[in-house]
C-alpha cells in the first residue's frame, strides 16, 4: 500500500553513525557515541506516515541505549533529517546526513518513491540504507536484475502477500474456487493477483475467473453479477480502501456472501466508513502486523510503545522499531561501527527476533518473515492468524 | 441458461440504474450544445459540485433526502449560470475553440481548487435512507436503484415540460433553431442561455447526490469519467436532442454492464469509447439525429 499515490515511499534510511565507534575514525560525534541518520518524512503529505515511523525507531534507540548502549557502552545518537515527503528533499537529507553529520547507516525514507530517488547516494557513498517500510520490489533489486548492494528493508515486499493470502485461503479457509478481481491500473494489484494465483494454483486451487477494475471507478455491480454467477468460494481483491469498501459494500448487496480476502492496501478506516460494518463481515486481508497479536514480543512492543507516545502503535511504528533492530543487532554482530562492516552483518541477518516475526533476509535484502491476517469483524479488525512463509 | 437469464435480468438493473445517471448529466450537455453549439467540458465538475452540496447539506445542515437534492440543484445551477456569464458570456462572439479551452479551463479549476477546498480525499454520504435490498426470485434490486430511477424519471418529466409547454421554453426552442432570429423577435438570448445553463446544470447537480447517496462516497475528480460517459451518451442519441440525451444515457449504461458482464470488465470503457467512434463515424447526428445538409 505505501507505493500509493505519489509515491509515499516509506523509506527509513538507517544512517548507522559508525565512525564514532570505530576509535580514531570518529569524525561524527564523541567516542561514546554512534551516529545514525534519519531520513524520515517529518512534514509534507505523509508527515503522519513518517511521524509513526519515527516514534518506533527512537523506541527502539531509547531502549537500547538504556540497556547500556553497543560496542560495550557506546551510546546510539540518531540524527533527524525532514525529507517534507518529497524525492528531492529526500536527496538533500541524506547528502547532508552522510557528508557533514557522517553517520554511519541511515534509517529511511518512509515511502518508496523517496527511497528510490536516494538509493543511489547510499550506493555512492557507501553507507548502508534500510528503509523499514519501502515495499517497492525495486529498492532492493535494480532494474536490472542485480542486488542493491547498501539497500535494506525490514517489511515484506508486495508479491510476499499474495502468496500469504493465497495459502490462507486454501489451508485456512479451505477453499478451492477463487475468482480475482485486480485494480488493473496499478503495480501493487497486478504483482499480487500473480503472486496469488500461482501460490493458489500449487495448492491445488483453481483460479475460476479474473475480471479488473480501474482506480475512481464507482460502479462495479456489473462485474460482480458476473462474478456471482461462476459462484467462486472466495474473491480476492488485492486493491486500496478506496476501491475496495465500494466493492465489498456492492458485492454483498448482490448477495455475495462468500469469505472476500486483501491485502494491506485495505488497512484504512475509511474502508468500514464506506463498505458499512455488515458488508465487512466475513472478510479478511493480511498486514505487516496486528496490536492485537498475542505474541510476547508484540504485547511488550504495544506496552512500551503506549507509555511512551499515549497511543496504539500502527504497522509503520512497528515496522521503525524493527529496522531500528536489524541496525543494532548488525552493529552487534560486526562488532564495529564501520559502515561497510554494519552492510556484511545486515546482509546475514538470520532469525533475528522483531515485532513483526522471526526476520531472516534473502539474498535479495528482502526480509523472510511472518505476515498476520487480520479479519473484519463488525467494522473492527481483529487479529485471526500468524502465517509464516 | 436459467442462470443465463437471470444475469440478463441483473445486468439490465444494473445498466439501467447507471444509464439514468448518465442521462441526467447528457441532458445538461445537449441543451447548451443545443442553444450555444458549445461542448462544455466543465459539465462533470459541476455534477461532482452538486454532489459536493448535497453531502454538506445532510452533514452541516442536517437535511433529509429531498430538501439537500434540491439544495443541491440549487446550488448547481447558479453554479452553472455563474461560469456561463463569467467565463463564456464575454466569449459570445470568439471562435469557437477558444470558448472550448475555456471550457477545459473551468473544468481543471473546479477539479484542483476543490481538491484545496476539501481536501483529495474521498468522503463518505452520510446514509440518507435505509438501503432495503429486495430479492425477487434471485434477482436483487436495491431501494437505492429503485430511487435514483424514479427521481431521474421524474425530473426528465418536469424537464420536457417545461421545455414543451412553458414560455421559456419556447424562447430556448427558439434560441436554439435560431439565436439572431430569436433576438429579433424579442427574445432576451443572454437570459435563455442562463436559463439554460442553470436547469442544465441543476440536473447534473442532482445527479451528483444520487452518485453519492448510491455509490457512498465522493471526491473532488469523480466528475471526469461520468462527465466524459455522459458526452458520449450525448452524441449517442444525437447531441443538441433532448429526448436523445435519455435514450442515449440508459443505451450507455447498459451497453457497459453488457460488456462487464458478458464479455470482459476490463473492456468497459473501451466498449463506451468504442461507441462514440463508431457513431462519429457513421452516422454522426446520433440516433435520433436527422442529417441536416450544410448550405452552400
Amino acid at each position: 500500500m505505501f507505493k500509493k499515490g505519489l509515491g509515499l515511499a516509506l523509506g527509513a534510511c538507517l544512517l548507522t553513525g559508525l565512525f564514532a565507534g570505530c576509535g580514531g575514525a570518529g569524525t561524527g560525534g564523541s567516542a561514546n557515541e554512534i551516529k545514525i541518520g534519519g531520513n524520515i518524512e517529518l512534514t509534507g503529505g505523509v508527515a503522519s506516515y513518517g511521524k509513526q515511523t519515527m516514534n518506533g525507531i527512537l523506541l527502539a534507540f531509547k531502549e537500547a541505549n538504556a540497556a547500556g548502549g553497543v560496542l560495550g557502552g557506546k551510546k546510539l545518537v540518531l540524527v533527524q533529517a525532514d525529507n517534507k515527503s518529497e524525492a528531492s528533499e529526500a536527496g538533500n537529507a541524506m547528502t547532508k546526513l552522510i557528508t557533514q553529520d557522517k553517520v554511519a547507516a541511515v534509517l529511511g525514507p518512509v515511502v518508496s518513491g523517496n527511497v528510490l530517488a536516494v538509493s543511489q547516494i547510499a550506493q555512492d557513498n557507501k553507507i548502508p540504507m534500510l528503509t523499514p517500510t519501502g515495499t517497492n520490489t525495486k529498492i532492493t533489486v535494480g532494474d536490472d536484475g542485480k542486488v542493491q548492494q547498501y539497500a535494506f528493508r525490514s517489511c515484506f515486499i508486495d508479491p510476499f502477500q499474495g502468496k500469504v493470502m493465497a495459502n490462507f485461503a486454501a489451508k485456512s479457509l479451505k477453499v478451492a474456487k477463487a475468482v480475482i478481481y485486480m485494480d488493473s491500473s496499478s503495480d501493487y494489484s497486478k504483482g499480487l493477483a500473480d503472486a496469488f494465483s500461482d501460490t493458489f494454483m500449487q495448492n491445488g486451487g483453481t483460479i475460476i475467473g479474473k475480471e479488473a477494475f480501474l482506480q475512481k471507478d464507482q460502479d462495479f455491480k456489473s462485474a460482480l453479477t458476473k462474478i456471482k454467477a461462476m459462484n467462486p468460494e472466495v474473491v480476492f481483491i488485492p486493491a486500496y480502501y478506496e476501491e475496495v469498501g465500494k466493492i465489498v459494500k456492492q458485492a454483498r448487496e448482490l448477495g455475495i456472501s462468500c469469505p472476500i480476502i486483501g491485502t494491506d492496501g485495505w488497512d484504512n478506516s475509511k474502508l468500514v466508513e464506506v463498505a458499512g460494518a455488515d458488508a465487512l463481515n466475513n472478510t479478511f486481508f493480511s498486514n505487516h502486523y496486528s496490536s492485537q497479536d498475542t505474541d510476547p514480543r508484540v504485547v511488550k512492543f504495544v506496552e512500551s510503545y503506549k507509555k511512551e507516545y499515549n497511543e496504539e502503535p500502527s504497522a509503520l511504528s512497528a515496522l521503525g522499531y524493527d529496522g531500528a533492530l536489524m541496525i543494532i543487532d548488525a552493529i552487534k554482530r560486526a562488532n564495529s561501527a564501520e559502515p561497510e562492516k554494519i552492510r556484511e552483518a545486515l546482509e546475514k541477518t538470520k532469525d533475528l527476533q522483531v515485532v513483526t516475526g522471526i526476520l531472516t533476509l534473502d539474498a535479495s535484502h528482502n526480509p523472510v518473515k511472518s505476515a498476520v491476517v487480520i479479519e473484519m469483524k463488525d467494522g473492527k479488525q481483529t487479529f485471526k492468524e500468524k502465517v509464516n512463509p | 441458461m436459467e442462470s443465463f437469464f437471470h444475469q440478463l435480468i441483473q445486468q439490465l438493473i444494473n445498466g439501467i440504474s447507471l444509464g439514468s445517471i448518465y442521462a441526467l448529466i447528457a441532458l445538461g450537455y445537449t441543451m447548451v450544445y443545443g442553444i450555444m453549439k458549445l461542448i462544455n467540458f466543465a459539465h462533470g465538475d459541476v455534477y461532482m459540485v452538486g454532489a459536493y452540496f448535497g453531502f454538506f447539506a445532510t452533514t452541516v445542515l442536517h437535511l433529509s433526502f429531498v430538501p439537500a437534492l434540491i439544495v443541491a440543484m440549487i446550488g448547481a445551477g447558479l453554479l452553472g449560470m455563474f461560469i456561463e456569464r463569467a467565463a463564456y458570456r464575454p466569449l459570445r462572439d470568439a471562435p469557437k475553440i477558444a470558448v472550448l479551452i475555456t471550457a477545459i479551463g473551468v473544468s481543471l479549476l473546479l477539479e484542483y481548487g476543490g481538491m484545496l477546498l476539501v481536501t483529495p480525499q474521498p468522503r463518505t454520504f452520510p446514509k440518507v435512507f435505509e438501503a432495503v435490498t429486495y430479492n425477487i426470485g434471485g434477482i436483487v434490486v436495491n431501494s437505492q436503484q429503485i430511487v435514483i430511477l424514479v427521481v431521474s424519471i421524474l425530473l426528465m418529466v418536469i424537464l420536457t415540460y417545461v421545455v414543451n409547454r412553458t414560455m421559456i421554453g419556447k424562447a430556448m426552442r427558439a434560441a436554439s433553431f435560431d439565436m439572431d432570429a430569436a433576438r429579433l423577435m424579442g427574445i432576451n438570448v443572454d437570459q435563455v442561455v442562463s436559463f439554460t445553463f442553470g436547469i442544465g446544470s441543476a440536473l447534473a447537480g442532482a445527479g451528483g447526490v444520487l452518485v453519492g447517496v448510491y455509490y457512498n462516497s465522493i471526491d473532488p475528480l469523480m466528475g471526469i469519467m461520468p462527465g466524459l460517459k455522459a458526452f458520449v451518451a450525448a452524441v449517442l442519441g444525437g447531441i443538441g436532442i433532448i429526448p436523445g440525451a435519455m435514450i442515449g444515457g440508459v443505451i450507455l449504461g447498459v451497453i457497459e454492464a453488457l460488456v462487464s458482464g458478458f464479455i470482459s470488465s476490463t473492456f468497459r470503457d473501451a466498449a463506451a469509447f468504442g461507441i462514440l467512434i463508431l457513431i462519429l463515424l457513421f452516422k454522426p447526428s446520433g440516433i435520433l439525429g436527422k442529417n441536416v445538409r450544410e448550405k452552400v
